[in-house]
């Protein structure tokens, strides 16, 4: 489906995401046999999070910075900071990830697109120099608890996606890359690629109902 | 929630994900995620491509004493509670903006009990709150740009059906329409304009084509 009318029927969209379109995601437990090395990384960033959340871990902190600093100061310096601010504005968005860690909710992004959001926001801070106005925090969540199957149903979505982005050519991976680095010119346009969105999109939006229904 | 009939479209969610919206419609955007979950779900999802751009991306080296500086920063501090707002008519990144809720705003009146507050104006666009009373028409606008309207209360009827709270209208240069007010209750909407034409033309258009959500 492309873009266009997407955001009709939500309901309908979601009963079939959910419960026909993709089988294999009902039974997540069942599935322990097939789980990717990705998936497992997945895992073991939500465990660290948990630890530094709960726990203020610093081992687990030093585990995520590892991994993650030099990424977050890679997509900086792409998106145009040079290589002094880029590491102080990476340094910032770590502190931040520490003490937001409670906020983080597994059911509803990876520990990799919780961060890609800290440092965006941190980017636009910084060279846009503005506070961007953020959506309104959903006030009943993330739940202590949040239920495991969401969370491995939502990682095995986004380890789909990285594989489909990381299976496309190399011009439009480019491109997608450009795009979220903020360097995108509007004549540069591929033909469609089927990035496997709808899936974490019904997923995204199941997590929330069950957390407005599990607070009201 | 009510039910939200009207939703941003996906070029302009992938603008608010990558960060390159003017800041005018950022705010309007940003207000209608808050007030719709399908919203909220697909922009997560188009983060999520983010996410995964982050994993793939070419590391580059970090300052020998990285680790120890960003703990250091950590230092003593103390965890960074969600903001407190108070539930209201507006969603809290508009109550922000405005410093509080519907009575906090400074209403200028602009002519057939229609009035307005610009928000915020620079050089990429402008967005203000409207006040139109039930039943009467909204004032003349140009349409030389892209016009993004969220309702927040009330609703107002045009060629495009009726628009209700969290309900968002997007129109561009195109688009002919005459909005009015439905009776029964004042219609209040943030409105952002771009009235130089640049908005559609610097809004990542990569989206539409080679996503298919």
């Amino acid at each position: 489906m492309l873009f266009a009318n997407d955001h009709a029927n939500t309901n309908a969209d979601l009963v079939d995401g959910a419960s026909f379109a993709h089988p294999q995601t009902r039974q997540p437990k069942l599935r322990g046999k097939t789980v990717t090395v990705h998936e497992q990384k997945d895992a073991q960033w939500v465990t660290r999070m948990a630890a530094i959340a709960q726990a203020q871990d610093r081992k687990a902190f030093a585990e995520i910075f590892r991994h993650f600093a030099p990424r977050v100061k890679a997509f900086l310096m792409k998106s145009g900071a040079d290589e002094s601010l880029a590491e102080e504005c990476m340094q910032d968005v770590m502190a931040t990830l520490w003490r937001k860690a409670h906020m983080y909710d597994p059911s509803r992004a990876s520990v990799g697109t919780w961060i890609f959001t800290i440092a965006r926001n941190r980017k636009i801070d910084l060279l846009r120099r503005y506070a961007r106005p953020e959506p309104e925090d959903l006030p009943w969540g993330p739940e202590s608890e949040p239920d495991q199957a969401d969370v491995i149903a939502l990682q095995q979505d986004t380890t789909r996606l990285a594989e489909a982005i990381g299976n496309l050519p190399e011009k439009q991976r480019d491109l997608i890359h450009r795009a979220y680095f903020g360097d995108l010119t509007h004549a540069e346009i591929a033909a469609e690629t089927g990035l496997p969105l709808g899936t974490i999109k019904s997923r995204i939006r199941l997590a929330l109902e069950r957390l407005r229904h599990s607070m009201s | 929630m009510t039910h939200i009939q009207h939703h941003a479209h996906d070029d302009i969610l992938m603008g608010y994900a990558t960060g390159t919206l003017p800041q005018a419609f950022d705010l309007v955007v940003a207000s209608h995620v808050s007030l719709s979950d399908d919203a909220r779900a697909r922009l997560e999802s188009l983060e999520a491509i983010g996410g995964a751009v982050l994993e793939d991306i070419d590391m580059v080296d970090l300052a020998e004493d990285s680790l120890s500086q960003t703990l250091a920063k950590i230092g003593g501090e103390a965890p960074i509670e969600a903001p407190q707002w108070k539930v209201g008519v507006f969603p809290s990144p508009l109550q922000q903006v405005v410093g509080g809720d519907e009575e906090a705003v400074r209403w200028r009146n602009v002519g057939r009990g229609v009035k307005q507050c610009i928000l915020h104006s620079d050089e990429d666009g402008t967005v203000r709150l409207l006040s139109i009373p039930a039943g009467r028409s909204m004032p003349a606008h140009s349409h030389n740009g892209t016009e993004m309207t969220l309702v927040l209360k009330g609703a107002f009827r045009d060629e495009d059906g009726v628009f209700a709270r969290g309900d968002i209208e997007v129109a561009d240069a195109n688009v002919d329409h005459t909005p009015v007010a439905e009776p029964g209750e004042d219609c209040i909407c943030l409105v952002a304009t771009d009235a130089r034409l640049k908005f559609r033309g610097l809004l990542p258009r990569i989206a539409q084509p080679f996503l298919g959500i």
